[in-house]
């Protein structure tokens, strides 16, 4: 499959650290591609490099085809950025920051009074369209930043973190445009630290940490690969925990906190246990992304 | 190592160049209120009041004397603080240019959109004092109509100049430096009050190397219907200035923003 995005042995150093150490990434047209990583990862910074914003140490980048940096004009010119934080024109109204934003890729007036119309509707902001930036919610900023960046009709999308800080009405909203986008042809490329984000719109997904990429692969094989399918997660006292999920042995046992993960093939003997201990409460679920995340990254805090 | 970025004029500093027009005309009353009430009260205050005291300066009457030096000093402020505090607004904390930076326009482009942007609100700015100069009689020649377009080259200048120090500003106090050690003394003494002439001989040719005192000898003659010496040179320090400012600012915005 052709390749949107191609990046070889990448390296970037900032301030005499090495942010990213080495990353190779392959990102098929058509494909919503996340990137995910704690803090730190080096996901945003991967970003900046491939949309020309930042000078590389190292390696090699293109995108369409193109060179990057030498084509970072044409490239931006094809793809749609949503940054991490808003960066609106506070300024301007809502169908304001739609027409000056669109100025930038040189769009015509009537051209962009068409798109505008529709991008609104698109993300349901229609009726703010007069709105002043300062007026609008976390959630409706956001969608105006995801109209904005549809703005070029780009080929590929890249969202830094897309979702965070928002309602969950907002982000399931968010999803299915993301999902309709991604329906409609166009390469998707996302960072985030929301596994849930991650398992319902990524088809295929690379795991990074302090530079560099751990894993690659679609959710479901990633969860197949590295944890067993079930999962129990036991609260109360520790010593009761150890006793009812270790006496069978079979599966993996693991203490954050205060709360007792095990990992198993099985559970339903572990189950009937735990059923019978009192003090202890328990949770069965079947294994996801983020215990994958959890444990190829360490769960030692990321600031 | 980063090169030297040897920019090209590109037609999307327009754009940029258009956003700040529309921000611009919105707040449009209040600010053309202002541009015709400030140097109204100066050429009044000080060009009646003075000017009776003093009569004739360099042949020609003190209000006209002070008219011609406030059109060239106003340009520098206005373009100073708009590619000053305004720039670095937009920059820095309303990130108006990391949004920019996303589409296909660089740093070359929008530094080239805020200085034609300064400029502009300089012959705006500066045509106002002119309509309020030629009604109080101050303005004896119609050769003053050339000096929107040397006003828009001050704007270039100094614009240029002050691109320069926002792209090393750690935040708005920095620009009092600018304006206490560099705008202030070349307001004082670059023949906008009296001739700089009688400076000290030694302060002459100092002030013969900024840029202020050139667009005065510009524009002075323009406005008194005296006749113009040296305008190659003038205009050479002029766009000189606002030339290497524009270079060295494109060059550290670079470095400031593409990180």
């Amino acid at each position: 499959m052709p390749a949107v995005v191609q990046i070889t042995d990448l390296h970037k150093y900032y301030n005499g650290r090495e942010v990213v150490r080495g990353i190779d990434l392959h990102v098929p047209a058509g494909r919503c591609f996340g990137l995910l990583g704690p803090n730190g990862a080096g996901k945003t910074t991967t970003l900046r490099l491939l949309l020309g914003q930042s000078p590389v140490s190292g390696g090699e980048i293109s995108v369409f085809g193109l060179p990057i940096p030498a084509a970072g004009r044409a490239v931006r010119a094809r793809t749609g950025v949503v940054p991490q934080t808003d960066n609106l024109d506070p300024d301007f109204t809502v169908a304001e920051n739609l027409r000056v934003y669109g100025r930038y890729f040189g769009i015509s007036v009537a051209t962009l009074d068409t798109r505008i119309r529709d991008l609104l509707e698109f993300v349901g902001l229609t009726d703010r369209a007069e709105a002043r930036i300062a007026t609008l919610s976390g959630g409706m900023k956001r969608r105006l930043t995801i109209a904005r960046a549809l703005v070029n009709e780009p080929e590929l999308v890249v969202l830094d973190e897309p979702t965070t800080g928002l309602d969950p009405q907002v982000r399931h909203m968010i999803w299915g445009r993301l999902r309709d986008l991604r329906q409609a042809g166009k390469t998707l490329l996302l960072t985030t630290h929301y596994m849930e984000e991650a398992e319902r719109l990524c088809d295929e997904l690379v795991i990074m940490d302090q530079g560099r990429i751990l894993e690659q692969g679609t959710p479901a094989a990633l969860i197949k690969k590295h944890v067993e399918p079930e999962v129990i997660e036991v609260r109360g006292e520790e010593h009761l925990a150890r006793q009812a999920l270790q006496s069978d042995g079979d599966g993996r046992f693991e203490a954050v906190g205060d709360t007792y993960y095990y990992y198993t093939r099985d559970a339903r003997a572990v189950v009937k246990r735990l059923e019978d201990v009192p003090g202890l409460t328990f949770l069965h679920r079947p294994a996801n992304l983020e215990d994958v995340f959890l444990k190829l990254t360490g769960r030692e805090l990321r600031d | 190592m980063t090169v030297l970025y040897l920019p090209r004029f590109r037609t999307a500093a327009l754009a940029v160049w258009r956003r700040n027009t529309l921000v611009w005309r919105k707040l449009a009353g209040p600010s053309i209120i202002i541009n015709f009430g400030e140097p109204f009260l100066y050429l009044l205050g000080l060009g009646y009041g003075l000017g009776l005291f003093i009569g004739e300066m360099m042949n020609m009457p003190y209000l006209t004397f002070l008219a011609s030096g406030i059109l060239a000093s106003s340009a520098m402020n206005t373009a100073s603080f708009e590619a000053m505090f305004s720039v670095f607004t937009r920059m820095i904390p309303q990130k108006t240019y990391e949004a920019i930076l996303t589409t296909p326009l660089e740093v070359q482009d929008i530094l080239a959109g805020e200085m034609l942007w300064c400029a502009t609100k300089c012959v705006v700015s500066g045509t106002a004092i002119l309509i309020v100069g030629a009604l109080l009689g101050a303005v004896h020649d119609w050769h003053a109509l050339w000096v929107p377009l040397v006003l828009f080259l001050v704007g270039l200048c100094f614009s240029g100049m002050g691109l320069v120090i926002t792209a090393f500003a750690p935040g708005y106090d920095f620009f009092n430096y600018y304006v206490t050690l560099v705008l202030t003394p070349m307001f004082i003494l670059s023949g906008v009050f009296y001739p700089v002439t009688s400076l000290p001989t030694a302060l002459q040719s100092l002030v013969q190397l900024l840029p202020l005192s050139h667009a005065v000898d510009l524009i002075r003659p323009l406005v008194a219907g005296l006749p113009l010496s040296n305008v190659v040179l003038h205009l050479l320090v002029l766009a000189g200035y606002g030339l290497a400012g524009y270079l060295t600012a494109v060059h550290l915005t670079r470095r400031r923003l593409l990180v």
